[in-house]
């Protein structure tokens, strides 16, 4: 006995569950909704929040959506006939709370619901973010999330480097980046975004050249400046996340100030020597870097590594764990760092995960109606007062 | 059982370059105190009255002092202490 299509629907449809469009409304973000279209069906319009899951490749990617057989979800095509073969497919296989979307997108569409036209990736770009885009975490979703993030590197020195490069081969969409100084030999020892063929360059320009030829998707926002009280807010301001490679303790002091006027994330790194520090700073969620640091250490004690030296891969590990941090706040993915300080030994080849805590009678964040007043620091960093939010 | 400081590289020249140093168990402020008579310049830099200064953060296990008993965090048997200080470089 032969069946045509029309016959392999109706067997599905007498063996599947089927739900109205109205009332997989009233349960959207309750239950996982899988477009089981085409990406040219997709590209032109789907349900918001629905995950863009081709039939053709269904079988072998459902693991990746759902991650129990009990786990609720919908299917729907353009009309519930593809729909409802898939989900007799995926109770075939062992999935028991499947639906098929009666009358599909289509129906969907007539009865006036909510629907929007996804934004989503060109064909090299799916290409160059192939092993992201296979990750059940980022998925095209996650990776159109950091094509449209803005991130802010304050140096592009040995931290910013490998953060710089990571993050752009990573497709984050935008990469300010805020250095005054210009390229020298002795940078390169560790500085990996310059080269010889840089020396005496900004260093801001010699970071959108190698940004820019790794990834064209980046779009570099070079500011050749030196971060000052006067300068601060307005150059951090618009940028999601802040990852701060700095120096020296002024700038990182006034880097927490603005902060906490703007709400962003600063994932902090520095490093010593052999041994680093990485923590996530998020304002008023966790500590800021002033709980953990009232004061800095005296001058004598807290040497920079043009006079104390560095080892040149130790900011190539501490940088890319500040990629990591970065990553995961854009995405929301994971476990941040945020009130935990991770420390690494190179010569031990150790890492300890301190707890660190908000400090309620912290000057700067104690009180989030009252930022600090945004000044320009002198080596001690002490506290200059605060202002009343605006 | 004695408890391990580990003394951060930026201090090490305080500690003829001992990168970590082996106490007896007990509070933190006794602890602190056996550290500064071997060696008295670290202790000079680490505590003012007693106390560690502020721009030292010092983790019992993987806790800061500061949101424990402070100086009178007990330190046990085998327990490491951790000295930690800013470092601004990048």
């Amino acid at each position: 006995m032969t069946q045509n299509y029309r016959d392999l629907v109706a067997a599905a449809k007498l063996e599947i569950r089927e739900i109205e469009p109205v009332d997989l409304e009233n349960r959207l973000g309750e239950v996982t909704v899988l477009d089981i279209r085409e990406a040219d069906e997709f590209e032109q319009g789907a349900i918001p929040g629905a995950v863009f899951a081709p039939r053709g490749l269904l079988e072998s990617s459902v693991g990746a959506h759902l991650k129990l057989h009990d786990q609720e979800v919908v299917l729907y095509c353009a009309g519930g006939a593809r729909s409802a073969l898939a989900a007799k497919t995926l109770q075939d296989m062992g999935y028991t709370n499947v639906w098929s979307l009666e009358g599909g997108f289509t129906r969907w569409k007539r009865d006036g619901l909510p629907w929007k036209t996804p934004e989503t990736l060109t064909s090299d770009q799916r290409a160059r973010y192939s092993r992201h885009i296979l990750l059940p975490e980022l998925g095209e979703e996650g990776q159109v999330e950091l094509l449209e993030s803005k991130v802010l590197l304050i140096g592009a020195g040995g931290l910013g480097s490998p953060a710089a490069i990571y993050l752009a081969a990573a497709g984050v969409g935008t990469i300010g980046i805020v250095d005054f100084d210009v390229v020298d030999a002795s940078n390169l020892q560790r500085q990996v975004l310059h080269n010889l063929d840089r020396l005496g360059q900004s260093k801001v320009e010699s970071a959108r050249e190698t940004l820019t030829a790794l990834n064209p998707d980046v779009k570099v926002e070079p500011h050749n400046v030196r971060l000052s009280a006067d300068n601060v807010l307005e150059i951090l301001a618009g940028y999601d996340v802040i990852v701060d490679g700095g120096d020296n303790f002024p700038t990182r002091y006034l880097v927490n100030d603005a902060s906490l006027h703007l709400k962003t994330p600063v994932v902090h790194g520095s490093i010593f020597r052999f041994e680093g520090q990485v923590s996530v700073f998020d304002p008023y969620v966790g500590p800021c870097y002033r709980c953990q640091y009232p004061e800095p250490p005296p001058p004598e004690l807290a040497p920079s590594c043009a006079e104390a030296g560095v080892l040149g891969v130790l900011p190539g590990i501490i940088g890319s764990i500040q990629a990591v941090e970065t990553i995961k706040l854009i995405l929301g993915i994971g476990e941040t760092l945020v009130g935990r300080l991770l420390t690494y030994d190179a010569l031990t080849q150790e890492f300890l995960n301190l707890r660190i805590r908000r400090d309620p009678g912290c000057p700067a964040c104690g009180d989030e109606s009252r930022p600090p007043r945004i000044v320009e620091y002198d080596a001690t960093c002490a506290y200059p007062g605060s202002v009343t939010r605006s | 059982m004695p408890a391990t400081v580990r003394i951060p590289t930026s201090l090490r020249t305080l500690t003829d370059g001992s990168a970590s140093v082996e106490v007896q168990p007990g509070k933190l402020t006794q602890l602190l105190d056996d550290l500064a008579l071997r060696y008295p310049d670290l202790g000079a830099r680490l505590l003012e009255d007693g106390k560690p200064r502020r721009f030292v953060n010092i983790f019992v296990a993987e806790d800061d002092i500061r949101f424990l008993d402070g100086v009178d965090t007990p330190v046990n048997d085998g327990q490491v202490v951790t000295i930690l200080p800013a470092v601004a470089g990048g």
